[in-house]
């Protein structure tokens, strides 16, 4: 992390979006911002607020509501050397721009023999605990997972979404960036001031300990390190790591922590079969066997299609700090 | 079933070993952790229980024999065993029930299996096949690479389960399962300055309240029981006059340390002594066995040394061939090692006599427990300044320390030990004031 000062401001996630989205705005000319209601409206959120006034209709585009084409079109101008940062309004209608970003965006390296890049990225918030009912709560990662090619990005601090999003936008192909948005003003932090990227692909340890690893990423970060705290006044070590990066996978960080705790908890949002846990748990399984000591349990969502509007619904599809500290409890005396 | 044994390894390093006795013959029955043959190597000698119940088929390796570690020696036959499932089946906690109704395992899986259970014999435990089923990739490693058979040890996870951690703290209380003779008694070496924290630790003692047992608690409570249960023990004492010896050692001491970095504690002058009476009474370095009374050929000395919150009995090798100052030396690395929870299984692995320095806190006697698998443990306590007759019947100033004997009434008589004692006496009375270290 190449931090240019020392001085930091505190900021919460929202916040980091928009100072970051910003001064790519203002260093690089070639900075475009696309999507459904990020000019006049400023996005959803107010993450851009007012920059139509200051960088103008032709560099902050209002779209219409067809996700295909707002990518479709990033893809072409990543392609001929500008540098979009394409909008999804919620990640829950990313689907009509699958072929964009499966199909096109993640093989044009690939398919031009490295003539052509596509350095793209595509935002868009995620996630529950919202009351965002079955439009607005969807975890969309372990859809685009499977797909070489293509880097996924889901930062839980303001800081890692400061750097992350810089080492995106500089990043030479295309990244997804989803956001959390329970953690848009829920979280707060310390944001260095000045430019600085951290690696895609790099996780974090949040929390050191000796008798389970835990592996998480966006939101439940936070739960999990809520949970690991309040086990340690049980007497039990759990180590904390944010993944930050979805893929590329940080396999080292893993399995050195799981060397050590010889457990693994894996907690995330998106449903337990075939998401994200799935394919750590398999790299664990295959590098780290005769280090385990105990089965590697996933903690996920059931698999039903979505969690619903009513309260008692969306609880029972989320996780908490509380069955989170069960979940580790049982693997921890396991 | 035929249950094929292989040659153990007895140590990190040993990568061969020498069969030195059979105890048992072709067509002789033995029973599981029966110690069937006796094994060296330039570590250490040892009997190897058998992992099975049944009868000697076939010995492969004659005595004075070296083969290497993992060379089949012997072929018993199984009796009366229900079939065990085959490890391949053993999916780690997968699915206990499934491996359970698994079918009887082709000969050769089973057979590997029992083999490396000789390399460790168990020494106990509950439910052994069930604590092997349930055992962890992790766990199967690390037992392997301590050489721990993790059906000796008493698991602590859920259930029952031994854990990964149980396995360390049985490897850091020595190999006791191993080659049975490790883990002993008495309290607080001490000597040298406050001990460290072992591994384990209890939890904080709460009146009305259970301290849960940890590993090593357990391991020391089995070897108690079973020593005083098997062991009879009988009890003597003698007040050694040791003047001239703390003299002696109180002129050196400093140097020692400046030379060595290592303290000169009373501890190998006793050692020396210990192991030159040992020599003229060869049958207190010997152990009971149901053929007869095993004479050792080699004198290694166990020190037990109190931690925190358990025991280990580290061992020098050979001390009949150390001098006072090597023998100061050898046990202050074994001291150092033991602190930093650092001993290997050679450390602690071998012994045939332990002493005890029981008088740091000021013991005046004590009744030790005997390690099992040898014939005694010899105390040294306080050393008291005190008014003393003299032969001319004066009375005078002298340095006093009493030396306690526990010993395996089945293995000698008062008449021998009684020897021993006063023959140690003599010779700790000779030490000093001058002399070479």
């Amino acid at each position: 992390m190449a931090v240019s000062t020392t001085s930091s401001t505190v900021m919460n996630n929202v916040e980091a979006v928009r100072a970051t989205l910003y001064e790519a705005m203002k260093n690089d000319d070639r900075t475009i911002i696309l999507g459904e209601d990020v000019g006049a409206r400023g996005n959803v959120f107010l993450i851009t607020k007012d920059f139509i006034n200051e960088f103008g209709p032709q560099r902050v585009i209002d779209t219409p509501i067809a996700e295909a084409s707002i990518v479709g079109i990033a893809v072409g101008m990543a392609m001929e050397g500008l540098r979009p940062i394409a909008e999804i309004q919620f990640a829950d209608f990313i689907y009509p721009a699958f072929n964009q970003i499966v199909g096109e965006a993640a093989k044009t390296r690939y398919r031009s023999n490295g003539e052509y890049t596509c350095p793209l990225v595509i935002r868009t918030p995620y996630g529950g605990g919202v009351r965002g009912a079955l439009s607005h709560s969807v975890s969309i990662e372990a859809l685009f997972y499977h797909v070489p090619g293509l880097k996924i990005v889901a930062p839980a601090f303001p800081a890692d979404v400061k750097g992350l999003l810089n080492a995106a936008i500089d990043d030479p192909d295309p990244v997804l960036f989803l956001e959390h948005k329970k953690t848009y003003r829920l979280i707060k932090g310390e944001v260095p001031d000045g430019h600085y990227t951290i690696p895609l692909g790099k996780a974090s340890v949040l929390k050191e300990g000796t008798q389970l690893t835990v592996v998480s990423y966006g939101l439940y970060v936070h739960w999990a390190l809520e949970a690991a705290q309040s086990l340690a006044n049980e007497g039990m070590s759990i180590e904390v790591i944010d993944l930050r990066s979805i893929r590329p996978m940080d396999k080292g960080t893993i399995l050195t922590s799981v060397e050590k705790t010889r457990k693994l908890l894996i907690v995330h949002e998106d449903n337990k079969f075939g998401g994200i846990g799935a394919e750590i748990s398999a790299m664990v399984a295959e590098e780290a066997l005769f280090h385990l000591d105990a089965p590697i349990r996933r903690h996920c969502a059931p698999d039903v299609p979505a969690m619903g509007y009513a309260e008692p619904l969306e609880h029972e599809y989320m996780s908490s700090p509380a069955k989170m500290a069960g979940a580790m409890r049982d693997l921890v005396k396991f | 079933m035929a249950t094929t044994i292989t040659m153990p390894q007895l140590g990190e390093t040993v990568t061969e070993g020498t069969v030195a006795q059979w105890l048992k013959k072709v067509g002789d029955t033995v029973e599981k952790y029966e110690p069937f043959v006796e094994v060296s190597t330039d570590k250490v000698n040892a009997e190897v229980p058998s992992p099975v119940t049944g009868t000697i088929r076939e010995v492969l390796v004659k005595e004075g024999e070296t083969v290497a570690t993992g060379a089949a020696i012997a072929v018993i036959d199984e009796v009366g065993a229900a079939p065990e499932a085959p490890p391949a089946a053993v999916a780690p906690a997968a699915a206990p029930a499934a491996a359970a109704a698994a079918p009887p395992s082709s000969n050769g899986h089973a057979a590997k299996t029992q083999a490396i259970s000789a390399a460790a014999p168990a020494t106990g435990g509950g439910t052994p096949d069930e604590a092997l089923r349930a055992a962890s990739p992790a766990v199967r490693r690390l037992a392997r690479e301590h050489q721990i058979d993790v059906r000796a040890i008493i698991g602590t996870g859920a259930n029952g389960r031994v854990t990964a951690e149980d396995v360390l703290t049985a490897a850091q209380m020595g190999p006791a399962a191993a080659v049975g003779q490790a883990i002993a008694v008495g309290t607080n070496f001490g000597a040298t300055g406050a001990p460290a924290s072992g591994t384990s630790t209890y939890g904080e003692p709460i009146p009305g309240t259970i301290v849960p047992l940890n590993q090593a608690r357990r391991i020391i409570a089995q070897r108690m029981v079973e020593s005083k249960h098997t062991a009879p023990h009988a009890w003597s004492m003698v007040e050694v006059d040791v003047t001239n010896l703390w003299k002696w050692r109180t002129r050196e001491k400093d140097r020692f340390e400046r030379e060595t970095g290592y303290k000169l504690t009373l501890m190998p002058f006793f050692i020396r002594a210990v192991v030159e009476s040992l020599a003229a009474f060869p049958l207190m370095n010997a152990k009971f066995t149901a053929e007869g009374i095993y004479v050792n050929k080699d004198v290694n000395i166990g020190i037990a040394i109190g931690l925190a919150t358990n025991l280990v009995v580290p061992v020098v090798k050979h001390a009949d061939q150390l001098s006072i100052k090597g023998l100061a030396i050898a046990g202050g690395e074994l001291i150092e090692k033991a602190r930093k929870g650092k001993l290997g299984v050679d450390d602690l692995a071998g012994g045939t006599f332990t002493v005890n320095n029981n008088g740091a806190n000021g013991s005046y006697a004590s009744a030790p427990i005997i390690n099992a698998g040898q014939a005694g443990i010899v105390t040294m306590e306080a050393v008291v300044k005190k008014p003393v007759v003299l032969e001319n019947d004066a009375i005078a100033v002298r340095s006093m320390m009493n030396c306690c004997l526990s010993l395996d009434h089945r293995v000698v008589d008062g008449y021998v030990a009684s020897g021993f004692l006063a023959d140690l006496k003599k010779r700790l009375e000779k030490m000093g004031p001058d002399g070479v270290l």
